[in-house]
């Protein structure tokens, strides 16, 4: 016997925008805006408002796309997390081809409107962010292996690479620099976050390190990635690309982090009863440290740099 | 269909067709500033 699924009332517009995830969009649409701020002039001349408003809008509408792509594909592991089971998808809100066409079509428009509006070079890294956090992070890495969180943080580092290209129509160092600054800072991030809802990715099947490696080889992972992390984040500095502000500011922040880093890595859980303390406070430090350096950042250029 | 289902469904498509019609106000206004943009730096919008 043939069975028809309920036929869903057309969604709510709302429920459109929170295919998009606007809370993981801003540390996108932040780092984005600093990777833009941050180049410099091209033939004397900054980048122009409108276009720099449009490049800034594209990288939005593109990490919004890949988010509603994600939800799309993910709608049976959001089902079984309880962080994620009141999304759309899995509340039954939405129809899934719905948030399918709405991800495609957004995904399209942002690299159109950013090739033809900003520069080819900046629509070209978009189109790769979008395709390597959909098709590598969420279709082929995120069900198969505990690296999924170190290769997929790829997918969120692209964003400074892509404000420099919309400013320079190029790439350079200190893009490069930036990038791996969020890639070597998603490991610790989402590992810390990882550590505190470890029960809900295990109850969805997805195998993160600490699921199928256990607590504390993720704490070790934890500390081990912080290293490096720590060397890209005052590389822009100690390769004279960036002032003293940045300087200071990233040798602070940074040193933060690595102490709060260290003491997850170096505890073990007290117990069932165990409020998880210092991984909640890494996870927050972590987002708030993003902000602060790329901030520093573009304070750096617009007021210490020549 | 009972008349609170269409009640929901016709609220649902106005509230969609509004902000749709709001998206497509801001297009508008954005391509034409970029394509002002584009005039004055002496080049068309395909570059």
């Amino acid at each position: 016997m043939n069975t028809v699924a309920p036929l869903l009332p057309p969604a709510e517009w709302r429920d459109f925008l929170a295919l998009t995830k606007p809370r993981v969009m801003t540390l996108v649409v932040f780092t984005g805006l600093c990777g833009m701020l941050a180049a410099p002039p091209v033939n004397g001349h900054a980048v122009n408002p409108v276009i720099g408003f449009t490049a800034v809008l594209c990288i939005a509408l593109g990490a919004g796309a890949a988010g509603a792509l994600n939800q799309w594909y993910e709608a049976d592991i959001d089902a079984a997390m309880r962080r994620t089971q009141r999304r759309p998808l899995p509340d039954g809100r939405m129809d899934r081809q719905a948030a399918l066409h709405f991800g495609v079509g957004l995904a399209a428009f942002s690299v159109i409107l950013m090739g033809l509006a900003v520069n080819l070079a900046a629509a070209a890294i978009l189109t790769a962010s979008i395709l390597f956090y959909v098709l590598v992070y969420t279709v082929w890495l995120k069900r198969r292996t505990p690296q999924n969180i170190v290769i997929g943080g790829a997918a969120g580092a692209f964003p400074p690479l892509i404000g420099w290209a919309a400013a320079t129509g190029q790439v350079a160092v200190l893009p490069v620099l930036l990038f791996l600054l969020v890639f070597l800072w998603t490991p610790p991030h989402f590992w810390a976050l990882a550590l505190f809802v470890e029960t809900d990715y295990a109850a969805a099947g997805v195998p993160m390190l600490p699921v199928v490696a256990g607590e504390a080889t993720t704490r070790r992972q934890i500390g081990l990635y912080t290293l490096p992390m720590a060397a890209a984040a005052v590389a822009p500095w100690a390769l004279h690309l960036t002032g003293w502000l940045y300087g200071a500011v990233s040798v602070a922040t940074t040193a933060a982090f690595a102490w709060m880093a260290w003491t997850v890595a170096a505890r073990r859980r007290a117990g069932a009863e165990d409020a998880m303390r210092p991984e909640k406070r890494l996870f927050a430090y972590s987002i708030l440290y993003l902000f602060v350096i790329f901030g520093a950042l573009v304070a750096d250029r617009w007021m210490v740099m020549p | 269909m009972t008349p609170e289902e269409r009640d929901l469904i016709e609220g649902r498509q106005r509230a969609r067709a509004r902000v749709m019609a709001l998206l497509l106000g801001a297009l508008v206004l954005l391509i034409f500033a970029i394509s002002i943009v584009k005039i004055k730096a002496g080049m068309g919008v395909h570059g």
